[in-house]
């Protein structure tokens, strides 16, 4: 797989991370390296091996169906660029 | 299981200017799980608070914050899967869906691409008595609601309120089963209402807890059944996806303008671009979502934050032994149990509470009459005033009571009807309004009997003619009735009529 710039500038977009159109072509070498790093991989042949998804055998923690949180809507807002009246305040966003 | 046979309904088939076309339907139906707090955080999920008054740091994705599962969203995820026939699968796993939005704060959504929880299962639509469509169901995943945005508080600004943030939802996906709009609005009915008796999900579509995308495409007639055979989607037309609809009417609205919209784009000789659309109930029309084309690539992959959800079977069993009697096994059972009509079941299964109502009424009653009442005279009193079942004034205990002076002939049929209103209005007890309003049944001939003859007394030239023309008795038994302040016994006034009038 080859990443070229269109795919890189396209993946940026999507990240909504601003790169310029003269930094595209190392951006998209960089995702190149890192593939072909990973491609690597597809040479083992893990045909009946279970994926390891942790280090150590932990089972999925789990929560009570209980209300320990809430009420705080200060603190939520505090780092918030704009809030009124209890909401976030964004720039206009309509479908 | 149950046999419940039926016939297929047919498609639903438009006539174009270059021959008939039919509609393919498939739903994905997000339903809000019925659950205390969020599936991954520990803030509340009850409905209308104060703006960002339930918001945990985990569900405004403040940096370091960890999800931890929620066990018994899981719960009703398996109920939800077990009430429709599926499949459970005992380890799954999360993904996170990438796209960036205001009200989705973490920039993904933790869902199931991969490994869902619950696999194929199916549902059976009943379109009328003895007709109905078995729906397959491809998957029922859990993730997460995103945010409210409130885009009219403000010319240049809008508002964002994370409440629905993080809360669990079950996205219900259906097989492109559904061959007409009447048939989707009666899935989404049938879906809430198995739902509803699962106590997985409240239903309540106002309040956006239950919500459909609805897939539409169009093809030639032949073609769903070769798709059927084969399983090969390229037998269908291009679907489009109309998003997030909360009313049956808008959902059965916007399949008949969609599909009219693609048959005539192909019948101009053009193509259907798949796409995702929007229904705008005020114009009745469908129209582009262009904005959400870019964000189709979510890039899923698998969430680093959660281990797989691995549950026991042994678990999954105990939640199966806990289902409750579902809609189709109790519809069954009315029917074979009180001898009622397929129809008048559906009514009295429509919803767990009617149906718990009616049984506690027809308990050692006669059934069909208890129906009668429950549906006719209860329902259609509530149905008056807006209320449902949970707000009837009428206890079972009280309708029953009616049901029993009825049957022991202590009151008339139409004086029952007196009775009850007296009870829905006051709550007064039936056998003491009957008692104390002296509304019992004259069941004594003798005052019948004088009561027929002050008539017949009174109105000599009505004899006359009643000798001539046998229908006029009944205006006889109307005034004996009238005198008796309708208490007497409407068969024996019959009788003694007849008997005085020589008929």
């Amino acid at each position: 797989m080859s990443i070229d710039i269109e795919t890189a500038r396209r993946v940026a977009k999507l990240a909504r991370i601003k790169v310029e159109d003269d930094d595209l072509p190392a951006l998209a070498g960089e995702f190149n390296a890192i593939l072909g790093f990973v491609e690597q991989l597809n040479e083992v042949d893990v045909e009946g091996v279970e994926p390891m998804t942790s280090v150590t055998p932990m089972r999925l923690k789990r929560r009570e169906d209980v209300v320990t949180e809430g009420d705080q809507a200060d603190k939520v807002l505090a780092n918030a660029p704009d809030a009124r009246e209890g909401f976030f305040a964004v720039p206009k966003v309509v479908e | 299981m149950l046999d419940l046979t039926y016939e297929t309904p047919k498609p639903k088939v438009i006539a174009g200017a270059t021959g008939d076309w039919e509609l393919v339907i498939g739903l994905e139906v997000h339903a809000q799980v019925a659950s205390k707090a969020k599936l991954f955080s520990g803030a509340s999920t009850q409905f209308g608070a104060e703006p960002n008054s339930n918001v945990a740091f985990v569900d405004a994705a403040m940096p370091g914050m960890l999800p931890v599962i929620n066990e018994f969203c899981v719960a009703q995820a398996v109920r939800t899967g077990l009430g429709l026939q599926a499949e459970i699968n005992l380890v799954s796993a999360f993904d996170r869906k990438n796209y960036f939005y205001p009200d989705l704060p973490q920039g993904y959504q933790i869902s199931q691409l991969y490994h869902p929880i619950v696999g194929e299962g199916e549902v059976l639509v009943s379109m009328a008595p003895g007709v109905a469509r078995k729906v397959r169901i491809e998957r029922i995943h859990l993730e997460q609601d995103a945010g409210k945005s409130i885009h009219d508080m403000d010319p240049h600004m809008s508002f964002v309120d994370l409440n629905r943030t993080g809360v669990a939802l079950m996205e219900i996906v259906s097989r492109p089963d559904i061959r007409g709009p009447e048939e989707a609005a009666a899935y989404v009915v049938k879906l809430r209402q198995i739902l509803r008796y699962l106590g997985t999900c409240d239903g309540n579509m106002q309040n956006g807890n239950l919500r459909a995308d609805v897939n539409v495409s169009v093809c030639r007639p032949g073609d769903y059944e070769k798709y059927q055979e084969t399983q090969d989607f390229s037998h269908l037309g291009t679907r489009c996806e109309i998003k997030n609809m909360n009313s049956m009417r808008f959902i059965q609205q916007a399949i008949e303008y969609e599909a009219r919209r693609q048959i005539a784009i192909l019948e101009d000789g053009g193509a259907i671009d798949q796409e995702t659309r929007l229904y705008d109930p005020d114009k009745g029309e469908t129209r582009s979502m262009r904005s959400k084309e870019e964000a189709h690539d979510y890039r899923y992959f698998p969430c680093p934050d959660l281990l797989p959800l691995e549950i026991e079977q042994a678990w999954v069993d105990d939640i199966e032994a806990s289902l409750p009697e579902l809609p189709d096994a109790k519809l069954v059972r009315f029917v074979a149990d009180y001898g009622m009509t397929e129809y008048d079941a559906g009514v009295l299964t429509a919803d767990v509470e009617s149906a718990a109502y009616f049984e506690e009424v027809a308990r050692g009653r006669d059934g069909k009459l208890a129906a009668n009442w429950v549906i006719n005279e209860l329902f259609g009193r509530l149905k008056k005033e807006d209320h449902d079942i949970t707000e009837s004034p009428v206890t079972a205990a009280q309708l029953g009571q009616i049901i029993d002076l009825i049957s022991a002939d202590t009151i008339s049929g139409k004086i029952a009807k007196d009775v009850f209103e007296i009870t829905y209005t006051t709550g007064r007890d039936p056998e003491e309004v009957v008692e104390n309003e002296g509304m019992k049944q004259v069941t004594d001939t003798g005052a019948i009997e004088a009561a027929v003859d002050q008539v017949i007394a009174d109105n000599p030239a009505q004899v006359e003619k009643a000798k001539e023309n046998p229908k006029l008795a009944g205006w006889f038994v109307g005034q004996v009735m009238k005198a008796t302040g309708g208490k007497a016994n409407p068969k024996a006034v019959n009788q003694l009529v007849a008997q005085k009038l020589g008929l």
